[in-house]
């Protein structure tokens, strides 16, 4: 049995991406969660794996091509026949539930809605869908199969005149970006002129808007003072560059500094640890940091929330998911353990090792890396005192975990030896402000010295 | 500095076919020093000295055949053509002559150095010319353009040096008339050196190895040049393959073998291989000047036919299907304003493709298969030519106009046309779907009348329930006009 392999829903508002790297050959053999490409998207490097194992008999696909969500990369001979049929329904779901997504921020995003635009909206539903939909696929794909270049793409081109087209290309601009007002939501003049004004008048927390701003900065040459190399930034770099300058740029940042006694956890992750043996998977101080911060959390709101300024608006999420930067090859990924105030250490401790695995394997999906509330950067196993971590915006604070070390205490009246863990909270001082942060840090720490007294 | 060094070229253009010569012209116009390499005489490539033009020019000698044959409709009789093919050959060649002068003039005026030669790459700024007077010069280049285009695919097993064993370009030459002509292959150029054959008085027998002509083409279009085509070849085989092409003293014996039948042999004068065409990207050194080509040796470009060699790009043939001057050029043009600095990308939504039978066959934009394939929602009308009245008075109702239109916003997403001059009529296509045009644009157009050109119109009319010269009686009504 042939079975076509495409590329599956890897995250919500995913549509498309580039291909970096074919693993297979015509005529390997894989197995089922082998990978077969290295699937670049605009959030992050992933690997598409074989759905069943097989050998592979036609690779559709070459590198530097761009792909949609559904089209095929490869053909497999299958090996049995207990293939997972329901790749091609969950892809049919996702789309339904991307349409849905992209309504509702068509709709989030429109401030201020005219009637007309607002009929538009509601009585041709499905008209909408179908505009914007094809507007993010029209262009793209490069020749593939030996016919015409019109028929390469999924769906339908753009509807805008070739001028207009032009236009577009020449103001930087993404045509399919861009709204139609003329029948059939055709691209006039006029609205590629409100696009560019709209993106210019957007907030700059804009992502895009602002990495435009940071490249406008001129670089001096450096050649002029030694040989140099430039180098394109991977994905990762990329994407964590831009984050972490919003970040930077948007938040007032304060770091708040203090040391837990974890002689307690500790005991007591040494016997957790010699009774369940490997079984569990291994049990660390993250999983219970995890654990204490979501408890912390659940007393102190006000670091699990969001700021939306536009509106003039605190958002506070009533879940509570936490992301563990996880150190890989390609650089700094933050997947996140949803609901952990409702899991058991155990659990969470899974968790992270399977996520964290993951993320080095590339195996990890955007949607496993979004939605966080809080986040956790455990520089412990490195080494170092102290760091004032970047808050992951648009999160309200970030933990920082430096090595613990065996101390000097000097409790009832004598010293004596206990292991300190230094932590480091930079919190949104627009958010919080510095003796919340210092209870809520402290209640972390008390919470490491007496876990009873979570309760 | 080295008496020896001389600046580099800003630009070299490998390859002077519709797609190089359209380069090197705009990019002399822009005001870049263009070095343009071909080893022909004069700037055209394969589409004016071996296919596109001659072709034509010989189609429209065959036309007239059959024209003149089919005036005694009308009352007009003819004694039987004497065909005097020497002077049918030079008559071609001289619009060849005619028009590769033109355009060695056009680039002389542009002072654009024309070395005649083949071009490979030592480097990724630097390549070697092989010139026609067997010397061999280096040329350092800022920035190269690659138009080698395409040459004919052959026949594994089958020696292509006989000469009875034709491609399209020993076809175009006209040698002779043979008696009995064996064509491989149903695609464009097999049906119209086909008709061109036939027209001069050749048996065609035609063997198509899967199950319907002109792959890729709607069935409805093609069904309609089918009747023709049968009585013009002697023998249309669909599903059949060539087994074997043994070469005789004079001729060929053929081993044809169809779908679950037994394999036959033939005798033929001459053989056509038509079986497609593939880049012309061997021997250019492009390992060495860091370019990536795919396993049909198409070269990997990006929308901006750039290779995987910054500097360099790729247009035409070379780069990929559809294998068409025209898109060539288009792609030549992006490329030399990419050079020149400018925001270009290849990007059109439709590039028209015209088969040069009789009837002609021309289509753009989506076909109905790819649009189903694509799971679009589409409606499809057809206007018959039995409905024009300019079809009824040139005598040719054989012919076919179909609008392609998505549902929800009735935009003209397709165009495809069977009958005579289908190929000019396909630009108003063309622009209706790359303005994103819908049906109600193209019903208030006003069309000229009497012409072909108003089945378009008719056909967007039909769309909306009411057409003037044909009436539906399902639809009628039910739509407002």
């Amino acid at each position: 049995m042939i079975l076509d392999v495409s590329i599956p829903n890897i995250g919500e508002n995913v549509e498309s991406g580039t291909v970096v790297s074919i693993m297979v050959s015509i005529g390997d053999r894989v197995v089922k969660d082998d990978g077969i490409i290295e699937f670049e998207t605009d959030k992050a490097l992933v690997e598409i794996p074989a759905p069943a194992a097989g050998t592979v008999v036609e690779i559709l696909v070459r590198e530097g091509d761009e792909l949609h969500i559904g089209d095929t990369i490869v053909r497999l001979e299958a090996e049995d026949h207990a293939v997972d049929t329901s790749a091609g329904k969950k892809d049919a779901e996702a789309e339904e539930k991307d349409a849905e997504t992209e309504e509702e921020d068509a709709k989030a995003s429109d401030d201020q809605p005219s009637p007309p635009d607002k009929m538009k909206t509601e009585t041709s539903e499905e008209k909408e869908r179908h505009g914007s939909r094809s507007q993010d696929q029209a262009l793209g794909k490069k020749e593939r199969a030996p016919s015409f270049p019109e028929s390469e793409d999924r769906k339908l081109p753009v509807a805008a005149a070739p001028s207009i087209r032009r236009q577009a290309r020449e103001l930087g601009i993404d045509i399919r970006r861009v709204q139609g007002s003329g029948p059939g939501g055709r691209i006039t003049t006029k609205d590629v002129n409100a696009y560019v004004k709209n993106r210019l008048s957007a907030s700059h927390q804009n992502r895009p808007a602002f990495s435009e701003m940071s490249s406008q900065i001129e670089l001096p040459d450096f050649s002029r003072w030694g040989q140099v190399e430039r180098s394109d930034l991977s994905t990762v770099r990329r994407i964590t560059a831009e984050s972490m300058s919003l970040s930077w740029r948007t938040i007032p940042h304060v770091t708040q500094f203090d040391q837990a006694d974890i002689s307690h956890v500790e005991e007591w992750l040494h016997t957790v640890r010699k009774d369940t043996a490997q079984t569990e998977g291994k049990l660390t101080i993250t999983a219970v940091l995890v654990k204490v911060v979501a408890e912390a959390l659940k007393k102190f709101h006000s670091f699990n929330v969001s700021l939306d300024m536009g509106k003039q608006q605190i958002i506070r999420k009533h879940y509570i998911h936490i992301g563990v930067a996880v150190d890989t090859q390609r650089g700094l990924l933050v997947p996140v353990i949803r609901d952990v105030d409702k899991k058991s250490i155990m659990d969470i401790a899974g968790e992270i090792n399977d996520l964290s695995e993951r993320a080095r394997k590339k195996r990890i999906t955007p949607d496993e890396m979004d939605g966080g509330t809080f986040t956790i950067s455990n520089q412990g196993g490195i080494g170092g005192l102290n760091f004032t971590p970047i808050i992951y915006w648009p999160q309200a604070a970030i933990l920082g975990v430096s090595r613990a070390a065996v101390k000097p205490l000097y409790l009832d009246g004598e010293w004596r030896p206990r292991t300190m863990l230094p932590l480091s909270l930079s919190y949104d001082h627009r958010l919080n402000d510095g003796a919340g942060a210092a209870r809520f840090l402290g209640w972390i720490c008390r919470a490491l010295e007496y876990p009873l007294a979570m309760q | 500095m080295d008496e020896k060094t001389t600046d580099p070229a800003e630009i070299v253009i490998i390859g002077a076919g519709p797609g190089g010569y359209a380069a090197a012209f705009l990019a002399a116009d822009l005001g870049l020093d263009v070095t343009l390499i071909d080893p022909n005489k004069n700037p055209g490539g394969v589409c004016l000295y071996r296919g596109c033009i001659p072709s034509k020019a010989l189609l429209n000698a065959s036309r007239l055949i059959r024209e003149a044959d089919a005036a005694g409709e009308m009352g007009i009789a003819f004694t039987k053509p004497k065909i005097d093919i020497h002077k049918l050959r030079s008559w071609k060649n001289g619009v060849v002559t005619k028009l590769t002068d033109g355009l060695g003039r056009l680039g002389n005026q542009r002072k654009i150095d024309y070395i005649r030669g083949k071009a490979k790459f030592k480097g990724n700024h630097i390549l070697d010319v092989h010139t026609v007077e067997n010397g061999t010069r280096e040329l350092s280049f800022q920035h190269a353009v690659i138009a080698t285009g395409s040459q004919s695919a052959e026949l594994s097993g089958v020696d292509h040096g006989s000469p009875y064993i034709l491609d399209s370009e020993a076809a175009l030459e006209l040698e002779d008339i043979p008696k009995k002509l064996l064509i491989v292959g149903g695609g464009y150029i097999g049906l119209e050196l086909g008709t061109v054959y036939a027209s001069l008085g050749s048996k065609i027998t035609l063997v198509e190895i899967t199950s319907g002509l002109l792959p890729g083409v709607d069935r409805d279009l093609v069904r309609v040049l089918r009747k023709p085509l049968d009585r013009l070849f002697e023998t249309i085989a669909l599903n059949t393959s060539v087994q074997d092409l043994k070469i005789l003293k004079n001729g060929i014996k053929a081993t044809l073998k169809g779908l679950d039948a037994e394999a036959t042999q033939k005798r033929f004068d001459k053989v056509l291989v038509a079986v497609g065409r593939r880049p012309d990207t061997k021997d250019l050194g492009l390992e060495v000047a860091g370019i990536s080509v795919n396993s049909k040796g198409i070269i990997k470009v990006d929308s901006q036919c750039r290779t995987t060699a910054d500097n360099i790009f790729a247009i035409g043939d070379v780069a990929g299907e559809p294998m068409l001057a025209h898109k060539a050029s288009h792609q030549g043009r992006v490329a030399v304003e990419v050079i020149a600095g400018r925001k270009s990308a290849f990007e059109p939504i439709a590039i028209p493709a015209v088969v040069f039978t009789d009837p002609e066959i021309a289509w753009a934009g989506l076909t109905e298969a790819r649009a189903k394939e694509m799971g679009i929602e589409f409606q499809t009308v057809r206007f018959p030519w039995a409905a024009s009245g300019r079809a009824m008075t040139i005598g040719r109702t054989d012919g076919l106009t179909k609008l392609l239109l998505e549902k929800q916003t009735e935009r003209v997403i397709g165009v495809g046309i069977v009958g005579p001059h289908a190929g000019e009529m396909i630009a108003e296509g063309v622009l209706a779907i790359e303005m994103a045009a819908n049906t109600t644009d193209l019903k208030l157009t006003v069309h000229p009348h009497p012409t072909l050109t108003e089945t378009v119109q008719e056909a967007a009319e039909l769309f909306s329930g009411t057409a003037t010269h044909y009436f539906s009686p399902n639809k009628a009504g039910h739509r407002n006009p």
